[in-house]
């Protein structure tokens, strides 16, 4: 019998994290990802976890630094504004090195934006969101299918890296339904015990757990810092993720993730049968961001194509790793607007020139 | 002639010197606070939440599990815990901006969900850490150096009296007011902090102490004329009390 | 009437005088030297000490220890 079920994509999500063993989750509604509270209000009783709807995204983040602080899979979700509101926490449980996974259905922005999707918080999730130097491990999932994998290898990623997880996903991929089978995903990694380190084991332990984030002095914090760069550069060298079609022989490559990268693959079937030859990058991690990818285009590509559903954010990774090596354009649409089939190829015959 | 020691440092309590002006109270507070954890025998099952403030190194004083938290999500943050650990004992300990101003809703929302959690209030009247400024419990015409002329409730209302107004919520187990001013007072503090902490491990819902205290330095007094200060001031505008009882 | 002594953690005590305001009998001061620190700490300067403990209740510091003599 197939374990495929047609599932609404904030449901899918939810139902993802239950089967990795997350119990517990702490969130506040935010549309357009309120289906996953709602789920997961219903779904936790049954495997004897706990939904606790928080007063705000800001009490959630920091039910989620208590939750995790027990070594216990937890996790949260919200859109844009709900993310900002959450950034100090995050910053607070990079620094104090607690695992968990944040989903962010993305919104339009800035300040109380729109509910229709965007890609606009491709900056706060790789480059800011919360005060100091620290990283989060950002997957995007083209489809609902990868969504599944990607959310159940994040709690691994986490309690690996002991580090915040944040899956990027947009309004389209939280409400639309799509078929998905819930794979078991497990990855081979050594990942260390939670008692070493986790609150409620101080008999166990014989020593008592500390989850704090201050260093007064600077040189211990200079230290803790060095500490955790060494974490991003190991996600650098084992977590990038990408996906490339059709571009050994491109002329023009089209880099898109997420719900766009699903309309430019589209494009570039028409652009083929019109005999231009496109091909993608689909960039699936964006912190670690696969620059390589793009600093080693082959020869025959003469242009690079960045689609988002922003005012341009990824397109500066992209010229980053293209390293002026080809001329780099963007398309893209904001507000809530998806770019069409349509547009997406005539930006690239423009581009083309 | 023989004699038997009858007062020392609780076992809970480390070993240091603390970092706290000449005559604070958090010291006496701490030290009601590891008594308390040592009396129940919960050291090694007790898991506090230290806020930002003067005790952002409470972890430093008691030997327990700790977290520190952002300023303010305390109450937040042990819920977290105790949602997904009810088998600890959790505690919070925070001052009058941690709790009254940035934190004011996630203390309200911890008590009225009624979480299953301890909450010791520190309530000086005043921002030690950072200074001296404005407390959301600052008396009318107490100077501080954001209010350098006296708290005017005309520009910044009146001091908020965080336990009656827990009190009014249905959910909450205990709440009560105590001082540190005299030894007769720390005696009753001690009974309503062990109060608090036996209300939390019969599952009887949230708990809160609020702790009149001093902050000599920023109130410009020294110790024994701060405490004298409380009395006459603070007491009467906060009366002690207890405004909820278990079941 | 029960006797007792009690003895200052010179090094932890910090000169406040809470402990000197709170006993009854009025058996402690603060002393004329300093600590490591700075710091005058407080001491038992004569008889009169009846183990009550409201100097160590006070005590920020836990510097206090409290001795009852048995007879």
């Amino acid at each position: 019998m197939s374990n495929r079920v047609l599932m609404k994509g904030n449901e899918a999500f939810a139902e993802a994290a239950v089967q990795a063993g997350c119990k517990y989750f702490f969130g506040y509604p935010i549309t357009p990802q309120n289906e996953i509270p709602e789920y997961m209000s219903r779904r936790l009783p049954e495997v004897g976890g706990v939904y606790l709807q928080a007063e705000s995204e800001v009490a959630g983040i920091n039910m989620i630094f208590g939750a995790a602080g027990t070594g216990h899979r937890v996790l949260i979700s919200s859109s844009s504004p709900g993310i900002s509101l959450m950034s100090e926490g995050i910053s607070y449980i990079a620094a104090a090195e607690l695992p968990c996974v944040i989903i962010n259905v993305m919104r339009g922005g800035p300040g109380l934006g729109g509910i229709l999707p965007a890609q606009s918080d491709y900056f706060q999730a790789t480059k800011g969101g919360g005060h100091g130097d620290y990283r989060l491990l950002v997957l995007a999932p083209g489809n609902l299918q990868e969504a599944t994998e990607f959310i159940m290898m994040a709690f691994d990623l986490a309690e690996f890296y002991r580090n915040p997880v944040m899956i990027l996903t947009d309004g389209f991929m939280g409400q639309m339904m799509e078929a998905v089978e819930f794979k078991k995903v497990k990855l081979d990694y050594d990942i260390p015990d939670v008692k070493e380190w986790a609150i409620g084991y101080m008999a166990e332990r014989g020593k008592r757990a500390l989850i704090k984030s201050l260093s007064l002095d600077p040189e211990v914090l200079e230290q803790h810092n060095q500490e955790l760069q060494k974490k991003y550069r190991l996600m650098v060298e084992k977590e990038v993720r990408f996906e490339s079609v059709g571009v050994e022989d491109a002329e023009i490559v089209i880099a898109a993730y997420g719900t766009t990268s699903r309309i430019a693959k589209s494009a570039i079937k028409r652009l083929r049968e019109q005999g231009i030859k496109a091909g993608i990058i689909r960039p699936q991690s964006l912190y670690p961001f696969p620059y390589k990818a793009f600093s080693d285009l082959p020869n025959s590509v003469k242009r690079v194509l960045v689609v988002e559903m922003s005012c341009g954010q990824m397109v500066e990774d992209v010229e980053l790793g293209v390293s002026g090596k080809v001329p780099v354009s963007f398309y893209g649409r904001c507000g809530g607007m998806a770019p069409s089939v349509d547009e997406i190829e005539e930006a690239a015959k423009n581009a083309l020139g | 002639m023989p004699e038997v020691k009858i007062f020392e440092r609780p076992k809970s309590m480390t070993d240091v010197s603390t970092h706290y002006c000449p005559g604070c109270t958090h010291g006496i507070v701490h030290r009601l606070v590891a008594e308390v954890i040592d009396e129940l025998g919960i050291q090694e099952k007790t898991v506090g939440v230290a806020p930002v403030g003067c005790a952002v190194l409470l972890y430093n004083y008691i030997n327990t599990d700790m977290y520190e938290a952002a300023h303010g999500r305390a109450p937040a943050v042990a819920t977290g815990c105790k949602r997904v650990r009810p088998d600890l004992t959790v505690f919070t300990y925070q001052g009058d901006g941690d709790l009254a101003s940035i934190g004011a809703a996630e203390i309200v929302h911890a008590a009225n969900r009624g979480e299953n959690i301890t909450v010791i209030f520190i309530n000086n009247a005043i921002y030690g850490m950072t200074g001296g400024q404005m407390a959301p419990t600052t008396l009318i015409n107490q100077k501080t150096t954001t209010c350098p002329f006296g708290r005017d409730p005309k520009v910044n209302g009146y001091p908020i009296r965080v336990a009656e107004m827990l009190a009014t919520l249905q959910a909450p187990g205990y709440i009560a007011r105590v001082t540190v001013a005299r030894p007769k007072y720390v005696i009753k503090a001690k009974e309503a902090i062990k109060k608090a902490f036996q209300t939390q491990i019969d599952g009887k819902g949230f708990s809160l102490v609020e702790v009149l205290s001093t902050c000599p330095t920023n109130w410009g007094m020294r110790p024994v004329e701060a405490l004298k200060w409380l009395e006459e001031n603070m007491i009467p505008y906060y009366p002690l009390g207890e405004f909820k009882l278990p079941n | 009437m029960p006797k007792g002594r009690i003895e200052v953690l010179e090094e932890k005590c910090k000169s406040c005088g809470l402990c000197v305001e709170a006993c009854p009998n009025k058996v402690l001061k603060i002393s004329e030297h300093i600590n490591s620190k700075g710091y005058r700490p407080a001491e038992q300067y004569k008889d009169g000490c009846v183990a009550c403990k409201m100097c160590a209740m006070m005590c920020p510091d836990v510097a206090i220890e409290v001795y009852r003599i048995e007879s």
